[in-house]
């Protein structure tokens, strides 16, 4: 919604910009994306991105489906999430300008590559004519430079031969853009130094291109009007944060517990979009007691990390849909058994392959209930790219404490996007204590339990005195022997149900954000939490009293959880999916009323959508079904 | 060798309730037998296995024991080495369990080379789920599942595991509790995936499918137990053997005294794999004890390697990196 303050200017600086970077797949786009935000973050301020990528390796040059973007929503105050609309698009090409024009509002600035604009690339967009020169733009502050031609340029009086121009266009233009927002050059750089120090002369080719757009940039006149330094943040807090793709977040969360509860950690996976990069980014983290296997499908991943467990390390493993559902049995294996275990799926739309490369919240109802049997496992959900970090952390820690499968949820928008970490957020990481059987036990019995949390106690080879046999099959309480027993069932089952529930007891309560009690309380989990704070907040201000929480626990579900739903006058609960924590809260609240906001389009809400629903559910009568108008 | 009296320390106190007349029993004792042979402490052993009546074994041995789903043994046992490189892990396993659900996990563990010996209770039938066929059964067998006979042709396994390059592999009869005694030593002492195929009677559903091989009486003319350095000699009189036939294996019979000079010698050493793929194509004589045996390098040893030469690589903030890694690195 163009009402938010997406770029109030105070004078010559802005308080927030959202950048979108477009073009072929193999322009380096998400390179210089990448390059970018580390140059923000630097400079201290608050960021978040989010990549686009084409479902094609290498689609046709110029094809509107091979558009790769990248948007950057970059500020000197709060931001939560990648922005609703664009206010500088950089395009390469005919295509990006034609897939980006739509989120670009009037009077926003545009600045293009016209040598990316020739007859063949305007016919492959749908382009009659010029969009450049037709009047099309006559509305947008159009700005345009041959950058492949200065590029060129730039390095051949360089003596930098001509096959690295072309790749080193996306250095140009990320001198320009850094020029734009007045940031400088050394935090860049000494990346790409470090980056291509095997390669020299790439280095070269990339900061000669990269020097040479800062320097036209302030040279040429033309873009005055590009020049947005954002405002200085007054608490920047130097060094004490870094920049956390989801990815990464969730690798260092697990390797931080692995630290803290003082167990091997044992990684492994099966290649699966988006989940394929936690795989990729933990390789670089092998050590005498971290070890990574990348096995010969989801089922093997899985069942080689509750091997790893019964062998006493904290058995990990990621992946995303599909390869979920793989992993079904193993699970119900790792929930008879009692092993700790942790599975992340970064969830895409499905079902079956779905949209891959797209977002979508649609495994809830799989991670909650998906197995033969009573099967109850603990669910969590991280919401924001850096606070995957926390949400690892504590699937670790109640996988070991309780002796138990933990499922982390998170989707392509938070494996693939960015934003800043501080450092204070690992200082909140509560300590792990696993729940190991004491050294001088002389009869060890694996199934008997822990009186508070009923946990049973983890013993793992070669501890000498407390081997055990176990398995999928049910066994008799306290002793572990198989047993089909119809009273012992019965009474295992509810045991399991309990040691889950009990977890309760030891997660953080539900916090509401702007109104804590009033006329309406969002809810959400997962990756929402951006657009949803974002649209709260603006309603806040304008005086409504509504609130926003936000479900990290999924199950079971924080003690306070009904308290705090009974403090509103109405309910929404949004999801990007079909309805599925609504169908929860439905079930495990049945005397109360939720109102529903879903969209199913494999993207993320926008803020200014959400704001509309709000609105619509603040002043109607009750009629709890509010569907996206536009699915 | 302690084990004739040691073994029963490697007994657990559980009811065995395999099928009387099953070899499964005769298994079990040499099992624990070879455990008391290798002389570590039972905590040392680890032994996963799938679902099938052979993968109850678990159950009746005291060490540590994951009784885990159907066909995914290898893939448990993986986790457990890879942890525990120094731990010894048995994968028991049935030809339903590592040849028809569980063939992928199977083939990689082998492929990889990892340190782990998968005893395979060859039965050709699904003995659990009452009988039908396997992917062992062989053609025109009538079960359960197959009234009117078996049109699948079965796998060899020997074969199969030697296109996956096994460096371990070794075939013996499931009656014969000393042959398998020894070769459950050698298998444990092997450093790689070692694959035990043990011809294993259900006296309930595929009764007396390998007895001209496995039977004391017909065994002589039909069995070739090989030795490394021996000559590929069999029979009631000494007088068959092997011989090269093209790019396979054939057998021959002769009277002079002295075999004659084309009789093979076993060599279970050989880089190429063809001639131990050629013994496993022989279907009469059957060929027992171990066919292959050689050293190439473990995934532990690969990984053990790997992580010497490259130090952790990732470059990240200070503050994640004394919260993310052990301080001395
Ligand atoms: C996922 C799954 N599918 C099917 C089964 C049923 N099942 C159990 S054992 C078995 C076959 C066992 O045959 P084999 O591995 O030869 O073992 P045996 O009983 O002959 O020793 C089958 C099909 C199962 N337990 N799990
Ligand atoms: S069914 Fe066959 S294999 Fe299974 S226990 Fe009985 S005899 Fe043995
Ligand atoms: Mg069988």
């Amino acid at each position: 919604m163009s009402q938010l303050p997406s770029n109030s200017s105070t004078e010559s600086s802005v308080t927030r910009i959202v950048l979108h970077i477009a073009g072929d797949s193999g322009d380096g786009i998400q390179f210089a994306g990448k390059q970018l935000t580390i140059a923000s973050a630097h400079r201290g301020y608050a960021v978040i991105t989010m990549p686009n990528f084409p479902a094609e390796i290498r689609a046709p040059k110029g094809s509107l489906y091979g558009v790769s973007g990248f948007q950057m929503h970059v500020g000197s105050t709060d931001i939560h999430t990648p922005g609703d609309t664009i206010d500088v698009l950089v395009a390469f090409n005919a295509a990006a300008l034609k897939k980006a024009l739509p989120d670009i509002p009037e009077g926003k600035i545009i600045l293009a590559d016209e040598d990316g604009f020739n007859p063949s690339n305007l016919k492959k967009a749908g382009f009659t004519s010029n969009p450049l020169t037709d009047g099309t733009l006559d509305n947008y502050q159009l700005i345009t430079a041959p950058i492949s031609k200065l590029t060129r340029q730039a390095l051949i009086q360089t003596g930098i031969h001509s096959k690295l121009t072309q790749r080193s266009r996306n250095m140009f233009v990320l001198g320009m853009i850094l020029w734009m927002f007045d940031l400088s050059l050394e935090e860049t750089i000494a990346q790409l130094q470090q980056r291509f120090k095997d390669v020299p002369e790439i280095a070269q080719a990339n900061i000669a291109a990269l020097k040479a757009g800062w320097n036209y940039a302030e040279t040429v006149e033309l873009l005055q009007p590009l020049h947005l330094p954002i405002q200085e943040n007054e608490n920047t807090n130097a060094g004490q944060y870094t920049i956390a793709h989801g990815y990464e977040a969730c690798v260092w969360g697990l390797l931080a517990a692995h630290k803290e509860a003082k167990r091997p950690l044992f990684f492994a996976s099966y290649p699966i979009t988006p989940s394929s990069d936690i795989l990729q980014y933990i390789g670089n983290f092998l050590s005498e007691d971290v070890e990574v296997f990348q096995a010969e499908d989801e089922i093997a991943a899985i069942a080689s990390a509750i091997g790893a467990s019964f062998a006493g390390a904290i058995g990990t493993t990621s992946t995303s849909g599909p390869g979920f559902a793989l992993k079904s049995e193993a699970l119900g294996l790792a929930v008879m058994t009692e092993l700790p275990l942790v599975v992340i799926d970064a969830q895409r739309a499905g079902p079956s392959t779905g949209m891959p490369t797209k977002t979508e919240q649609s495994d809830l109802l799989q991670a909650l209930y998906g197995r033969n049997g009573e099967a109850p496992l603990i669910v969590l959900a991280a919401s924001t790219p850096a606070n995957c970090l926390e949400y690892a952390y504590w699937a670790v820690k109640l996988a070991l404490e309780h002796i138990t499968p933990v499922v982390l949820l998170i989707d392509a928008y938070l494996i693939m996007g960015a934003q800043r970490l501080e450092a204070s957020a690992l200082k909140k990481l509560p300590p792990i204590a696993p729940h190991i059987v004491s050294e001088d036990t002389t009869e060890y019995a694996p199934y008997l339990r822990n009186p508070n949390t009923l946990a049973r106690y983890w013993a793992f080879p070669p501890m000498q005195g407390k081997m055990h046999r176990i398995g999928g099959l049910e066994k008799e309480d306290v002793s572990g022997h198989v047993s089909y027993d119809p009273e012992n069932h019965h009474k295992m089952v509810q045991l399991r149900r309990q040691k889950v529930e009990r977890v309760q007891q030891v997660i953080p309560p539900l916090q509401t954000e702007f109104a804590d009690t009033g006329e309406l309380l969002v809810l959400g989990w997962g990756s929402t939490y951006g657009s949803i704070k974002a649209a709260v907040q603006y309603l806040y201000e304008k005086g409504h009293a509504i609130g926003h929480a936000h479900l990290h626990f999924l199950h079971p579900f924080p003690k306070n959880t009904e308290q705090i739903l009974r403090k509103f006058d109405k309910i929404v609960v949004c999801e990007l999916n079909d309805g599925q924590l609504h169908r929860v809260l439905q079930s495990t609240f049945p005397g109360m009323k939720f109102w529903k906001y879903n969209k199913i389009q494999g993207i993320p809400f926008k803020e200014h959508e959400l704001i509309e629903a709000f609105q619509k559910i603040l002043t109607s009568e009750y009629s709890p079904v509010q569907h996206n108008s536009s699915s | 060798m302690n084990s004739n009296s040691g073994y029963k320390a490697f007994l657990s106190d559980q009811d065995v309730r395999w099928c009387p007349g099953c070899d499964d029993y005769i298994i079990l004792r040499a099992f624990a037998r070879a455990l008391a042979a290798i002389g570590l402490p039972p905590e040392r052993h680890v032994v996963v296995s799938g679902i099938g009546c052979a993968s109850r074994l678990p159950y009746y041995v005291n060490t540590y024991g994951l009784h885990g789903i159907h066909g995914r043994a290898p893939a448990i046992a993986t986790g457990v080495k890879l942890v525990h490189p120094d731990l010894y892990v048995w994968v028991i396993t049935g030809d339903g369990d590592a040849l028809a659900i569980g063939t992928n996990h199977f083939l990689h563990a082998i492929r990889r080379n990892l340190d782990i010996n998968i005893l395979l209770f060859n039965n050709e039938i699904y003995g659990l789920t009452k009988g039908q066929f396997s992917p062992t059964s062989r053609l025109d067998l009538k079960t359960r599942s197959s009234p009117q006979g078996n049109i699948q042709p079965p796998f060899h396994i020997g074969s199969l595991v030697l296109g996956a390059d096994v460096s371990f592999f070794a075939r013996v009869p499931g009656n014969d509790l000393n042959a398998m005694t020894k070769v459950f030593v050698e298998a444990a002492r092997h450093k790689g995936t070692s694959v035990v195929e043990i011809l294993q009677n259900c006296p309930v559903f595929n009764d007396g499918v390998f007895h001209p091989v496995t039977d004391k009486s017909t065994a002589v003319d039909h069995a070739l137990w090989v030795e490394h350095g021996r000559p590929l000699i069999y029979g009631k009189d000494g007088k068959r053997g092997i011989v090269r036939d093209g790019c396979g294996l054939r057998p021959i019979r002769w009277e002079s005294e002295q075999p004659p000079s084309e009789v093979m010698v076993h060599d279970e050493k050989v880089d190429n794999p063809s001639y131990a793929f050629a013994l496993t194509q022989l279907s009469d004589p059957m060929v027992f004890g171990i066919i292959r045996r050689m050293r190439r390098p473990t995934y532990e040893e690969r990984s053990q390697a790997l992580k010497q030469k490259v130090a952790q690589s990732a470059i990240v903030h200070d503050f994640i990196r004394k919260a993310i890694l052990q301080e001395n690195t």
